[in-house]
């Protein structure tokens, strides 16, 4: 069975502040990390890998440091990793990221089985999944809570439906994005990080791509533009309220319809 | 293609430190003194605006503009499971109102799943204008193929210029399977939605674990779309007549195949946990008996809460241990508390200080409770609680049954 996990490097921190008066973001450091629900992904795999023997690849898209994720994985026990690289990707929004990866994708095999975590803590959408899964013309299932049963063409799963939880059947090729806490995510492991220093990292750029059509990536095949960014309002209203149980009361029940709780 | 170049004579000593410095994402390289962007760039053209001047431009590919007046309207996905609507779908109902009698607009919504039919009557109550209804047996349950068929049906159908979709399990499944399709733009979770007068919609969200606030638009593809959370917007009034009509939308039976079968479906069991509750009702020692925990409860029924207490109603044994907030109890930070009789000792307040909205009465204008209160309520619970009740008991009082 050929695995992919999708991974992607994330700010160490999400303190991340906007000065009100320059508009500038404000950083603390330059730590990364594996965005954290990339490991439940990888770690799905890796319980599919020794209960039904696989090849787990990993792709990323990032700047050339983004390999450092890649590295991580490889120390779980995935088997090969590439990154989708170039500075002609800048800018991308989630249309263009989804394009790109899944065109990384397809230069870098046929897959099963392609898993995703359910969102990245930096930009929070839970949308790139879905996204590549339409490129690369695919069924998709998002917030998997288990993996019930490996068949031969298919996976039964278990998904999270907001009030209800569904058993569904999805045939391979198919793209899954897991809930935190499917399985615990092992420790890197020191043996394989040595056994791996050397493992190549394969460099995926737009020269090879099957569409090399610049206007879709990077900035310019983002339809979304960021107009500004700001920080947000901080509720730091102290107000203090007095007067009969009937006024009181009244203006609770007013605020709280405001503020729709009620 | 856009891109951003650099004026390699206008770097100086003096400034290639600012330069390298401005990029937040060390996407600015300084190879022997050639100054190259690599791959970590976001486009964020800061350094433009706030490097070291003219070192580095923007300059913008022309692109072909797109007619927007080919799109018209403003598209609500109605958010259901078996037929049963969220009442996310009010709430996108009353911001679509809004958004398209700026451009002079109509609102749809498209309704897809199997027999919804006679549902559809329902949202004809809000003020919309057509109602799409795909019904199919291969659209009983949420299954991703034949649902972005559908929706894909209707927008080649009415050409919407903005869709909406609630953030649900479903919503965010589908939006960006129906948005790649179109090969447009997807702003997740908005806040703030507003149109302009050209049919742009600008789009506020938060990033950054909420860190920052992102204003996005869409310029130059249709349709635009955002998902919303639940309770972000205001629900559309309920109107007692109907207004508006039901259009049922036929679609070829090849369109809606899938590779994927839903086997079994099971009612969650949730089980409380206060640190996972969006709204609790905080009780503590002012509560004078056990029975008076039969008020609490109504109140916190109405108001979809969680009952949560201070150490002393757990040693009563009026509550569980599992219910203490506080150091030796649970951390909670939900959308609204309300702290009923707590005095707000510094081990409670370092449990629920970090929630958004906290409502706290108690009889001492002098309780330390009000140092972490937004609004501090001066008075007694047993008189305010119960006049809360029935205050909310009536605002619900259908309005429609009278006639």
């Amino acid at each position: 069975m050929e695995i992919l996990v999708c991974i992607k490097q994330v700010p160490g921190t999400s303190k991340i502040e906007v000065d009100p008066i320059t508009g500038v973001l404000k950083r603390d450091g330059v730590d990364s990390k594996m965005n954290p629900y990339d490991l439940y992904a990888i770690e799905t795999a890796l319980r599919i890998k020794e209960q039904k023997g696989a090849t787990i690849k990993v792709i990323s898209m990032g700047p050339p440091q983004a390999k450092d994720v890649i590295r991580e994985a490889f120390m779980m026990g995935a088997d090969e990793g590439a990154l989708v690289s170039d500075r002609k990707f800048a800018g991308a929004d989630v249309l263009a990221t989804s394009y790109t990866i899944s065109q990384g994708v397809r230069k870098l095999g046929h897959f099963d089985l392609i898993l995703c975590g359910k969102q990245t803590t930096d930009g929070d959408t839970a949308q790139v999944g879905p996204e590549m899964a339409e490129y690369l013309d695919m069924p998709h299932i998002a917030n998997v809570l288990k993996i019930i049963e490996l068949k031969d063409k298919s996976v039964i799963i278990e998904m999270d439906m907001e009030n209800t939880v569904e058993v569904a059947e999805i045939q391979y090729p198919c793209l899954l994005t897991v809930e935190k806490d499917i399985y615990q995510p092992r420790l890197p492991s020191y043996r394989k990080k040595v056994s791996t220093k050397d493992r190549e990292i394969k460099m995926i750029t737009l020269n090879d791509f099957e569409d090399k059509d610049e206007k879709k990536y990077g900035l310019t095949g983002s339809p979304t533009q960021v107009e500004r960014i700001f920080p947000p309002s901080v509720n730091n209203d102290r107000e203090t309220w007095t007067g009969t149980g009937t006024q009181l009361s009244s203006k609770i029940t007013e605020k709280l319809t405001q503020l729709k709780f009620i | 293609m856009s891109k951003l170049i650099c004026h390699q004579d206008k770097v100086t000593e003096a400034n290639i430190k600012e330069l390298l410095e401005t990029c937040k994402f060390d996407a600015i390289e300084n190879n022997n003194g050639v100054i190259e962007i690599n791959a970590g760039c976001k486009m964020c053209k800061i350094c433009v605006k706030k490097g070291p001047k003219g070192v580095m431009e923007f300059i913008e590919e022309e692109v072909v503009q797109i007619d927007k007046g080919l799109w018209k309207g403003i598209g609500v996905y109605v958010d259901h499971v078996e037929g049963v609507i969220h009442p996310v779908t009010m709430e996108l109902i009353g911001k679509a109102k809004e958004l398209a009698a700026v451009v002079n607009f109509p609102v749809y919504c498209v309704f897809i799943g199997h027999n919804i039919t006679h549902k559809a009557q329902e949202l004809l109550h809000y003020g919309v204008d057509e109602v799409f209804v795909y019904d199919d047996e291969e659209l009983k349950h949420f299954r991703i193929e034949p649902y972005t068929a559908a929706f894909e049906d209707f927008v080649n159908k009415m050409k919407p210029s903005s869709l909406l979709v609630g953030a649900t399990t479903i919503g965010r499944s589908l939006a960006p399977r129906v948005a790649a399709r179109f090969r447009t733009g997807l702003t997740a979770d908005c806040t703030v939605l507003q149109m302009k007068e050209n049919t742009d919609l600008v789009q506020i969200r938060p990033a950054f674990g909420g860190n920052i606030m992102a204003q996005i638009v869409c310029p130059n593809t249709r349709p635009q779309m955002s998902t919303v959370r639940y309770k972000v917007m205001d629900a559309a009034e309920k109107n007692c007549d109907p207004s508006g009509k039901i259009t049922v939308c036929e679609i070829d039976k090849a369109k809606l195949t899938s590779k994927i079968e839903v086997l079994k479906v099971t009612k969650k069991e949730i089980e409380e946990n206060i640190s996972d509750a969006e709204v609790i009702i905080a009780v503590g020692r002012a509560l004078k008996s056990e029975k008076d925990m039969a008020m609490i409860q109504e109140l916190a029924d109405l108001l979809d809460a969680q009952i949560a207490g201070t150490r002393p109603l757990v040693e009563a044994g009026w509550i569980n241990a599992k219910k203490q907030i506080g150091l030796s109890g649970r951390t909670v930070k939900p959308k609204l508390i309300i702290t009923l009789g707590i005095s707000g000792a510094v081990q409670f307040a370092a449990g629920m200080g970090s929630s958004e909205r906290i409502f706290a009465i108690n009889k001492d204008p002098h309780a330390s409770i009000f140092n972490v209160a937004h609004y501090g309520i001066v008075g007694d619970i047993y008189e305010i609680v119960p006049q809360i009740i029935e205050d909310i008991k009536n605002s619900r009082a259908e309005v429609c049954a009278a006639r």
